[in-house]
């Protein structure tokens, strides 16, 4: 590689607290502030929304039309209160906790169970198995749209709990197989020997020393579920048309549609905010995990 | 010791490869077939087409249009959200900035927050009235620049952009963090022993050693292009003002569940994931040669 000097080489300056490729010059000076700046600049642009939204919510709907940038006059709390019982975020939330819960728990095991089968036995069939399910990464979900309507139709699940479940499981098990079955493969199998040995069941190897074994594995694609099964949307818009059983990201865009013509708009940014709230805590308890994790193992 | 290791196996495989079938490799083999059908789901009339779903649509203009709303989108998005990942980047990992923790789990937290709420967030920061955007430009005397930005055929779809970078920006920016960090730091040391400015490291040295990242991402982003479907029917519902901001997966949506024409729509999705391969291939391939000129 060669570098060919856009300037005379300067001389290395020794006192530099900087790292050395913060040359002395003035341009190089100019570039650092820049950058620096933009950086702070970005970091303003993305919180400013959220603390807007977060400031709004608290507001009276006279506030947020004559006054967008202030602070609210009175803190109030009733808009949380009416987006939760009149604009029905609390049933949306409760649908989907309901939903999305049971779907990651759900996931988690059966995807743990096939991981680990194709990880650690040889058998017939084994690597189109697991190469049917790497596949099923490939696909966008939009092209399976119409047939699955029809299918969750046929077997009768549509506008049901367990139809949004059993479909966000069947979406979220590539991911889940392909992640897990190559952490599987880097536990050691001298402990499934030595217990098989010992008397312990096939089941019992799994559940009592290797799914344990396989918890921070377990756990990064965990979070990674919760967090992309809450943001859902396509799927229950095409599944779930019973409007009580509506989840969060269904609930929210009627209300934000209704609230046009109610102008219930601190009641909408309550909303936005209730539904925010267990994306934040996940975020704020698993954050460096989080991070490991999806930048590492690629997302859907 | 093998005994039981069948019914073993067959007793963990069952349920999760059963739900996989029923759910996820059968409605993805019937949309192949689906699409060569003029079914309209009303009567269990499927009559076999041959290929004239895709004669139609090669024809359909808005089809073409939304096509061309994808490609805006495939364009735009994922050049600044990689430009401005990589100057974040390179600006806080290499010349160490303090805070670039604080940095990484700020900037992040867009990619977290679910589409259908930033979209909402957005649409009302955009509201011409009572929004953000219009009431920041009043104050610092920008009054001719306010508009209604969903309302206006010429800066909705980039209004929606802006949305789909600030999201993205944050994950790109610690994707190529971390693949910064893994390039040893006295290649730096020599090129700057050689002379070489910021802006030129970066160009010479930081991308060409992250390249792999760089193309990783940019297929991701254009995925993420080719579908847009949650952000826009949150933000655009209708397909925006005169279906000017319409992307093909709503066209799809619409053809299927509004217009109940559901082979032609399986036709729009088989083209749009051929697309979607071909775009993945094409990037692959092209930058591998772009790899080799540097190694």
């Amino acid at each position: 590689m060669t570098l060919t000097p856009t300037k005379p080489p300067q001389h290395p300056a020794p006192v530099e607290m900087d790292p050395p490729e913060d040359g002395p010059s003035v341009g190089e000076r100019v570039a650092s502030v820049f950058s620096t700046g933009f950086v702070a600049v970005w970091a303003v642009l993305v919180v400013l929304p959220l603390l807007w939204a977060v400031l709004t919510a608290f507001k009276s709907d006279q506030e947020i039309l004559t006054d967008p940038w202030g602070l609210p006059q009175q803190w109030r709390l009733d808009n949380f209160a009416r987006a939760w019982t009149e604009g029905n975020i609390g049933t949306y939330f409760v649908n989907s906790l309901i939903v999305v819960v049971t779907a990651t728990v759900l996931v988690m095991l059966l995807g743990a169970m096939t991981a680990y089968v194709i990880a650690r036995y040889r058998f017939p069939g084994r690597d189109v198995i697991y190469y049917t399910f790497v596949a099923g990464m490939a696909f966008p979900i939009f092209l399976a749209l119409v047939p699955l309507f029809f299918v969750v139709k046929n077997v009768g699940l549509t506008a049901t709990y367990l139809g949004l479940v059993l479909v966000y499981v069947a979406y979220a098990l590539p991911f889940t197989v392909f992640f897990l079955t190559g952490f599987f493969r880097t536990l050691p199998g001298s402990l499934i020997e030595a217990a098989l040995l010992d008397g312990c069941s096939h089941a019992g190897v799994f559940f009592r020393i290797m799914l344990p074994l396989a918890e921070p594995g377990i756990v990064s694609v965990g979070i990674f579920n919760f967090l992309g099964l809450w943001n859902q949307f396509i799927l229950p818009l095409v599944l779930m048309p019973d409007q009580d059983k509506y989840v969060l990201s269904q609930g929210l865009v009627v209300l934000a549609a209704t609230q046009g013509y109610r102008s219930d708009w601190s009641g909408l940014f309550a909303g936005l905010v209730i539904a925010t709230l267990p994306v934040v805590a996940v975020y704020i308890v698993f954050q460096r995990r989080i991070q490991e994790g999806l930048a590492v193992g690629a997302f859907r | 010791m093998r005994h039981g290791k069948y019914p073993f196996i067959i007793g963990f495989l069952a349920i999760p490869l059963l739900l996989y079938a029923v759910f996820v490799i059968s409605p993805y083999a019937q949309a192949f077939y689906l699409s060569l059908t003029d079914w309209r789901g009303l009567s269990n009339r499927q009559d076999f087409v041959g290929l004239a779903n895709y004669a139609e649509l090669f024809t359909d203009t808005q089809f073409w249009r939304a096509m061309g709303h994808n490609l805006a989108l495939l364009i735009v998005v994922p050049l600044f959200v990689i430009a401005m990942a990589l100057l974040f980047a390179s600006a806080t990992a290499i010349s160490r900035v303090r805070g670039s923790r604080f940095y990484q789990v700020v900037f992040f937290f867009p990619h977290v927050l679910p589409v259908v709420i930033a979209g909402i967030l957005f649409a009302f920061l955009y509201n011409p009235q009572a929004g953000l955007l219009n009431a920041f430009l009043r104050v610092v005397g920008l009054e001719w620049l306010t508009r209604a930005w969903l309302g206006d055929d010429a800066v909705a779809l980039p209004a929606v952009m802006v949305v789909m970078i600030w999201s993205a920006v944050g994950f790109y920016y610690v994707l190529f963090s971390a693949a910064m960090k893994s390039v040893p730091r006295d290649v730096y040391e020599a090129a700057t022993l050689d002379g070489a400015g910021r802006l030129r490291t970066l160009v010479s040295i930081t991308i060409p050693m992250i390249w792999e990242s760089v193309q990783v991402s940019y297929v991701y982003l254009g995925i993420a292009a080719l579908d847009g479907f949650t952000l826009l029917h949150t933000m655009l519902p209708d397909g925006g003002p005169n279906r000017s901001t319409e992307v093909v997966a709503q066209y799809l949506y619409r053809t299927a569940f509004d217009e109940g024409r559901f082979g032609y729509a399986s036709a729009i999705g088989v083209t749009l994931c051929l697309f979607t391969l071909v775009l993945a291939i094409v990037v692959m391939r092209f930058s591998r040669r772009e790899q080799v000129e540097y190694a």
